[in-house]
């Protein structure tokens, strides 16, 4: 691994960053950094909540420019996501970007500002019988440009894709000032570099996105949740790739899992009522002998259920090969009990899984991230740890990026060649 | 006698005699490259050369030095150092289909073909994955995996000659991209030799590889960051039932309402296209696909459970009916839908049956603007006297105008360009894209600076400049200029044109 970006910056003779800042700001809407602005344990100086997105660029440009440490920030609920910062004076926060552009509805488009939470967008879209197929976490708090930059997505993935897969156009704020759109307003688009996939998941490192276009879907006339019990991991297993398998078109795919309990597995199709009837049969056939268990729609926020009262617990993605979940699932059950670890897990039938894990004590919790990821790795996943309790021994948050790594310092270094963005916070220091 | 300006690694114009392009490959270099890829890999005779000319984009043509036909990933590696340290820049070709001249040879530059590596290295049907080299034909997946009830979903209309590589490259769509997605939705991730030869593997066969979404940008680059050796594709399980209707209006417009109202009920459909009067006379008089002679003919193509199928289907018929649908004819086996699919898959071979040359252009529009933008096109066509047929994936907005003209008659050819342009600039105020699924390549580089700022050009070069710094892959396409990587001190190259006496620094 190549080292980190420079860690130098801030407190480096510079006078008083604030008050030229006060100048771009108008000083309203610049205000001191209190504990709640924390990063990753690390606290701000400054918080800027910027009015338009020139006045952000102009910002950054700033922030750049006087070796300041730069953390962009959407609704700041997953500011203990990453590493933390090796520094971080000023927050740039989209909280006051946060109109809908334009909802082109007979297009099936729509073009918001980052800041826009995915609630509010939400219901703008539900106005003409739409929305953006994806079911982030806390979609209440969570804005536009934060759950593009952590790239998260839950359970409408299977049948839906990804953020990569519904974001058309992208403009972002780099740290030299300049504003660039890339993308469009159209669905299909091949005219140049693909910078808004490049800008998701990136965790702000690149640029501050400012807005974005997706593609949209209609709301579903039907929904029909199923919830099964399963016999074992293995049999739930069983399930989840006998639905992948077969001519179901699911819209939910999951199975929970708590240590000691018999996995559930749950199953989401959304269509005509006639579709979903014949649906539901053939999904009987394949699921027998799990039994149905009472089923509510609440099952497909069991990811937020992990997060709750987390403060001593630690929470990880993880990703496998479809195929592969059952004997990840076990390993992971085996190395927590053995090690005197509570675990609980959702794990999406495209592979993607979320893991809790709690103990009295937290160097147990390390052995098991420690000793997961590296297994992960060699199978061709990952596991990334999103949250950590305070008294836990420090781990990297995302694992290796293999000989992938020295690409992305090149990109990181032409898009922020001081590490003004988010500094440490992404993978191998970057 | 100084006739040539070329531009150097660094970015410095280099002046070179004209002999210098047969110069730049000298003994040395392409003994080395024998040496790397035999005999039988390396192509120097000028008529072979003149196969590789140009791709399916035919007005440009360049011969390029050589051509060279690797067998393996160190093979490729093992050219591009050579390349890489000789600064000689190198061109990226699977199957020469491309339509924006994608795969042009540059001046003074090489070919590598990946069509020697061919073969279908791993199928996975749990995890729905399969791995290829980067010359698998792109239905040879589909034809492989079919036996198991799965199908590799993108499907551009030269499926069955196109390369996963050159799929890769550009991006390609096809007509099911309204449901299942592109080429970039399907891959999910790479092994790629970049230009300075070393080798990256860029996503994997799980979702969300940690760090920057590499694959997501290389996709679609138009192989400027690269050479893609080995790609992990994901397969679709096919569906249950696929019918497929298609419905005769008496202008775009009414097939075009229809459109909006089977979007407005809440369907995606598998695909739905259009094609205009002029387009369906060309496909009956080339591959007799039965299709109705009328204004605008509609294809609307639904997949999924079939009970899911037949309830929508229902009311697709209601909607055409509505906005005034004469016949409709919903196919259902296999066979009939063959028979549908045909006419529209040859279109565009099959204007060449009503007009001795045509230019086949591809651009995108917000859906809604159909209306106004095909009437433009009438109107524009017929002040130049020029005849365009149309073909569209209805469902995204992407057109496929062919400008029809005869090359005989002097000044229809500039005049058919200029319409052709005039087209996409239509697109570009429309709120679309000048290419939807074709690429920018070297057809339409000049456009991007009409559909883009500069500002946005130069932050998508700063990508380029991470992978490419010395601009050797693919180098003077997609971008209407060059961007400087970089002008940072360090050691003194001299390219190899001075070093050999043929060209100096102004």
């Amino acid at each position: 691994m190549a080292a980190p970006l420079s860690a130098s910056g801030a407190g480096t003779g510079i006078a008083d960053p604030w008050d030229d800042l006060r100048a771009i700001a108008g000083g309203e809407h610049l205000r001191a950094a209190g504990p709640v602005d924390g990063v990753a344990g690390v606290q701000p100086q400054m918080v800027f909540e910027p009015s338009s997105e020139t006045e952000l660029a102009a910002a950054l440009r700033y922030g750049n420019a006087a070796g300041l440490g730069v953390v962009p920030r959407g609704g700041g609920t997953k500011s203990c996501w990453g590493n933390p910062p090796v520094r971080a004076d000023l927050i740039l926060s989209t909280v006051r970007l946060n109109r809908v552009i334009e909802h082109a509805w007979a297009d099936l488009t729509v073009s918001v500002e980052a800041g826009c939470t995915i609630q509010n967008l939400q219901n703008m879209l539900a106005e003409h019988g739409q929305r953006i197929a994806v079911d982030p976490l806390w979609p209440e708090r969570s804005t536009v440009g934060g759950i593009l930059s952590t790239n998260d997505s839950g359970s409408l993935r299977i049948r839906y894709g990804a953020l990569r897969d519904l974001i058309i156009g992208i403009t972002i704020a780099l740290p030299d000032g300049t504003l660039a759109s890339s993308g469009g307003k159209v669905v299909k688009n091949v005219a140049g570099y693909d910078l808004p996939k490049l800008a998701t998941g990136a965790l702000g490192t690149l640029g501050v996105i400012t807005r974005a276009n997706f593609r949209l879907h209609p709301m579903p006339h039907n929904i029909r949740s199923f919830t099964f019990a399963a016999c074992d991991l293995g049999d739930a297993n069983r399930v989840m790739l006998a639905v992948q398998d077969s001519s179901l078109t699911p819209a939910g795919l999951q199975v929970r899992l708590t240590a000691g309990a018999v996995p559930a597995v749950d199953v989401r199709f959304e269509g005509t009522v006639a579709g979903l009837a014949a649906q539901e049969m053939v999904l009987r056939k394949i699921v027998a002998p799990a039994a149905e268990t009472v089923t509510s729609d609440a099952v497909w926020q069991a990811r937020e259920g992990l997060w709750s009262s987390a403060e001593a617990a630690a929470i990880a993605k993880f990703s496998v090969l479809p195929a592969s979940v059952t004997e990840t699932c076990g390993r992971i059950g085996h190395l927590a009990d053995s090690l005197g670890v509570q675990w609980r897990a959702v794990v999406q039938g495209t592979g993607l899984g979320w893991l809790r894990l709690e103990a009295s004590r937290a160097a147990a919790i390390h052995e098991v991230l420690h000793t997961l990821r590296p297994e992960l790795e060699r199978v061709g996943g990952s596991l990334a740890v999103l949250h950590r309790p305070a008294a836990m021994p420090a781990i990297d948050a995302w694992g290796s990026a293999g000989d992938a790594f020295p690409l992305m310092l090149s990109v990181k270094q032409q898009f922020d060649p001081r590490g003004t963005l988010n500094p440490g916070r992404f993978i191998g220091g970057i | 006698m100084w006739t040539e300006v070329l531009t150097s690694c660094s970015g410095y114009p280099l002046r070179a005699k004209r002999r210098a392009s047969r110069i730049i490959v000298d003994a040395h270099i392409l003994q080395e490259f024998r040496a790397i890829t035999g005999d039988r890999g390396l192509i120097t005779s000028q008529e072979e050369l003149k196969t590789y000319e140009c791709d399916g984009l035919t007005n440009f043509r360049v011969v390029p030095l050589a051509v060279l036909l690797p067998r393996s990933t160190e093979q490729v590696q093992g050219i591009v150092r050579v390349c890489h340290r000789e600064r000689v820049p190198f061109v990226a070709r699977g199957s020469g289909t491309g339509l924006s001249g994608g795969a042009l040879p540059v001046k003074d530059g090489v070919v590598i073909s990946l069509a020697r590596m061919n073969r279908i290295l791993e199928v996975d049907l749990p995890n729905a994955r399969v791995t290829v080299e980067p010359g698998v034909i792109n239905l040879e997946v589909t034809g492989r995996v079919a036996p198991h009830g799965f199908f590799y979903a993108p499907d551009p209309s030269s499926q069955s000659i196109c390369s996963i590589g050159g799929n890769v490259a550009e991006n390609a769509g096809g007509a099911h991209c309204l449901k299942y997605g592109f080429t970039t939705t399907h891959v999910l991730g790479l092994e790629v030799v970049l230009p300075d030869g070393s080798l990256a593997h860029l996503g994997g066969r799980t979702l969300d590889a940690p760090g920057y979404d590499l694959p997501g940008v290389f996709v679609g680059s138009e192989g400027t960051l690269g050479i893609a050796t080995k790609v992990i594709l994901r397969i679709v399980k096919r569906p249950e039932c696929i019918q497929t209707l298609l419905a005769a209006f008496g202008s775009t417009s009414d097939a075009g309402a229809a459109v909006s109202g089977i979007i407005a009920a809440g369907m995606l459909p598998a695909a739905i296209e259009m094609m205009d009067n002029l387009a369906i006379q060309a496909a009956e008089a080339a591959v007799h696909a039965n299709y109705p002679n009328c204004g605008g003919l509609l294809l609307v193509e639904l997949d999924g459970p079939a009970a899911e199928v037949e309830a929508l289907m229902r009311q697709v018929e209601e909607i055409c009916r509505k906005c005034g649908a004469g016949q409709i004819r919903v196919a259902q086996t296999e066979a009939e839908r063959a028979v549908v699919w045909k006419g529209r898959k040859a279109a565009f071979a099959a204007v060449g049956r009503i007009s001795p040359n045509y230019i086949v252009q591809d651009g995108v529009i917000p859906r809604t603007a159909l209306p106004r933008v095909m009437s433009e096109i009438g109107r524009l066509g017929a002040e130049a006297g020029i005849r365009v047929a149309n073909v569209f994936h209805a469902g995204d907005g992407n057109l496929h105008p062919l400008v029809l003209y005869d090359r005989r008659i002097e000044g229809q050819e500039h005049a058919a360009e200029v319409l052709a342009n005039r087209i996409l600039e239509l697109c570009i105020e429309a709120g679309g894209s000048i290419t939807g699924e074709h690429g920018v390549g070297e057809e339409k580089k000049m456009m991007m600076s009409k559909m883009y700022a500069e500002p946005d050009l130069e932050t998508m070069q700063r990508v380029r400049c991470a992978f490419d710094p010395e601009h050797l892959s693919n180098p003077t396409k997609v971008f209407p200029r060059p961007r400087l990587c970089g002008e940072m001190p360090g050691e003194y190259r001299p390219h190899p044109l001075e070093v050999a006496g043929i060209a100096e620094r102004f």
